[in-house]
């Protein structure tokens, strides 16, 4: 691996914002890993969290109360809290994995109740009648929900599903502080490293959050205008 | 059978389904405009802590001295100071204020006692009975990294014994005394560990530091094909190293005996120091003749087994091998 200009001498003539573009190699590897962890945090978030949401209006009564108990702990707990249980109590009944993984785990479990209360109050929002034309014309719960229900519903909470994952992607940063060397790990590590270019290094570090969080807003209007509901 | 949709109700007209509403919060809240009983109340309550707080720490103070009394000599109470020198002023006030850390085990913890205990404070009192101050006149402040220079330069305190390294950046606002002891960065391992021995059998192991500090950027040099694995602060890397989810710890030595300390069958340290930290007393710049004589008490203490004795007695618990005193560095700037 090639040394890193880390730490910069104060000679004249350098300017504070050399301290990021001295160093992005090191922000690029910073940003690959918040960039990955949002992706699989995120996809695996919808998946778990319409899952809930399914169990939250299913029939079945332990689904549903599952699904209540599973939102209404996970909800009410700090982020941080998640993360030390997935990062140091998970090992300890010897379930390991790379920190990477633990911080993919932590966030997915975490975000996955939120998406389930905005895809609930998507469903809710569903008019009631075409669950009942659905069940009329003989289609299962599960047909109904995945056919008929879960497409208006997505389609109804784009907006609130978006904050939830553009929350998820800058609630990756607690991840730094359990063992995941991503955007804000660097960005602690290059403000150490140069204490005369503190500014320039933490604007760098918002600039790359602002990146993602705004490609996913484009990418949610596109989204949006793609499928908006005629009414 | 019933059909699951219709469980939660038709939204009303005027409604937006339930869920989207937080009924948690009433949209106009009364204002508070007193204090009200409850404030009253839990402000007596907390005059009353204080009072057994203080009565408790006056019991153990009590206490320590009695334990001290027997083995070091009566503060040197007649001392004479040329007049006009810190140490004549110091000597006739009677009392002094020393910064020191209070979270740093084995050096500077301030425990339920309410009195900090730790090599560091041993080495201050060791000073402080030279200028002839009764231990109980001799007043422990906290001071942080942060706040040690201008703590010293603000005259807030008379000198400050906090793990304090000696650098040129530091010595150009506060001078010197020592160093006393010499701390380096280190390596801790599972006590079972067997494969690693010291900062050169790191390949390919997880290293846990903490982000962003000089450890780790020293082990990204001392040891590059390392596996490093950052958090935030060092218990999460004990943590993880008794979990067994990385296989060594690196900081300064100091902050890894109060791991240790804190955990003594768990862990051990391996293969020495590989960096330099002198620890020094810092005092107001250009007070050579106070530097002086805390030089000349570090020497004393050195030859009669008063710095031995205070290392043995606090950083000894977990470090049997008592290390020969550090030179005192009588340098001029």
């Amino acid at each position: 691996m090639p040394p890193h200009r880390i730490g910069r001498s104060t000679a004249r003539g350098s300017i504070a914002i050399d301290a990021v573009f001295d160093n992005l190699d090191i922000f690029a590897e910073g940003f690959r890993r918040t960039v990955g962890l949002s992706l699989f945090a995120a996809i695996a978030a919808l998946i778990l969290g319409t899952a809930l949401a399914a169990m939250r209006v299913s029939p079945v009564p332990p689904l549903r109360w599952f699904g209540t108990a599973y939102v209404e702990t996970v909800r009410n707990t700090p982020l941080t809290v998640v993360f030390f249980f997935v990062v140091f109590v998970l090992p300890q009944v010897d379930i390991r994995f790379s920190y990477f993984t633990f911080a993919v785990v932590a966030l997915s479990i975490y975000h996955a109740a939120l998406v389930c209360e905005a895809v609930r109050s998507g469903i809710n929002g569903v008019d009631l009648g075409q669950a009942e034309a659905a069940r009329a014309i003989g289609l299962t719960f599960t047909q109904t929900l995945r056919m008929i229900v879960l497409p208006q519903a997505f389609r109804n909470v784009l907006q609130p599903l978006g904050s939830v994952i553009s929350a998820l992607i800058r609630n990756t940063s607690i991840a730094a502080a359990f063992g995941v060397q991503e955007l804000t790990g660097v960005v602690q590590r290059l403000t150490t490293a140069n204490p005369d270019s503190v500014i320039a290094v933490l604007l760098g570090g918002v600039v790359a959050y602002l990146i993602l969080t705004l490609a996913l807003a484009g990418a949610l209007a596109l989204t949006e205008r793609r499928v908006a509901s005629a009414r | 059978m019933r059909t699951p949709f219709i469980r939660g109700r038709r939204p009303a007209a005027e409604h937006l389904p339930g869920d989207l509403g937080d009924p948690g919060q009433p949209v106009g809240g009364s204002p508070r405009r007193f204090a009200g009983p409850g404030r009253a109340r839990r402000q007596r309550g907390g005059a009353l802590l204080l009072g057994v707080a203080m009565v408790a720490t006056v019991g153990l103070t009590a206490c320590g001295s009695d334990d001290d009394g027997g083995d070091t000599a009566t503060p040197n109470a007649a001392a004479s100071f040329a007049p006009g020198t810190t140490m004549a002023k110091l000597h006739d006030a009677g009392k002094i204020t020393v910064g020191t850390k209070f979270d740093q085990n084995l050096f500077g913890l301030k425990n339920l006692s309410g009195k900090p205990e730790g090599f560091d404070v041993e080495i201050a009192e060791i000073v402080t009975d030279a200028l002839g101050i009764p231990r109980d006149k001799v007043n422990f402040v906290e001071t942080v990294s942060a706040n040690r220079e201008p703590f010293i330069q603000q005259g807030r305190v008379n000198m400050v014994v906090a793990t304090y390294t000696i650098n040129d950046k530091r010595k150009k606002v506060v001078d010197f005394a020592g160093p006393y002891y010499v701390a380096g960065q280190s390596i801790m391992v599972a006590k079972d560990n067997t494969d690693i021995t010291g900062k050169d059998s790191l390949a390919g192991k997880k290293v846990c530091s903490v982000s962003g500090s000089t450890p780790a950027e020293n082990i990204r040099k001392v040891a590059p094909a390392a596996q490093l694995v950052l958090f935030d602060v060092y218990s999460k890397c004990a943590d993880a190293l008794k979990n067994k989810q990385v296989d060594a710890v690196t900081t300064d030595n100091v902050i890894l005996l109060g791991l240790i300390d804190k955990d003594p069958d768990a862990f051990k340290i391996v293969g020495g120091t590989f960096t330099k930290e002198p620890y020094g007393i810092g005092i107001k710049k250009g007070d050579t003749a106070f530097r002086t004589f805390i030089n000349d008490t570090l020497e004393a203490a050195y030859s009669d087994g008063r710095w031995a004795k205070a290392f043995s007695s606090t950083v000894g618990k977990v470090e049997p091998n008592t290390p020969t005193p550090p030179p005192v560095d009588r340098y001029t700037s």
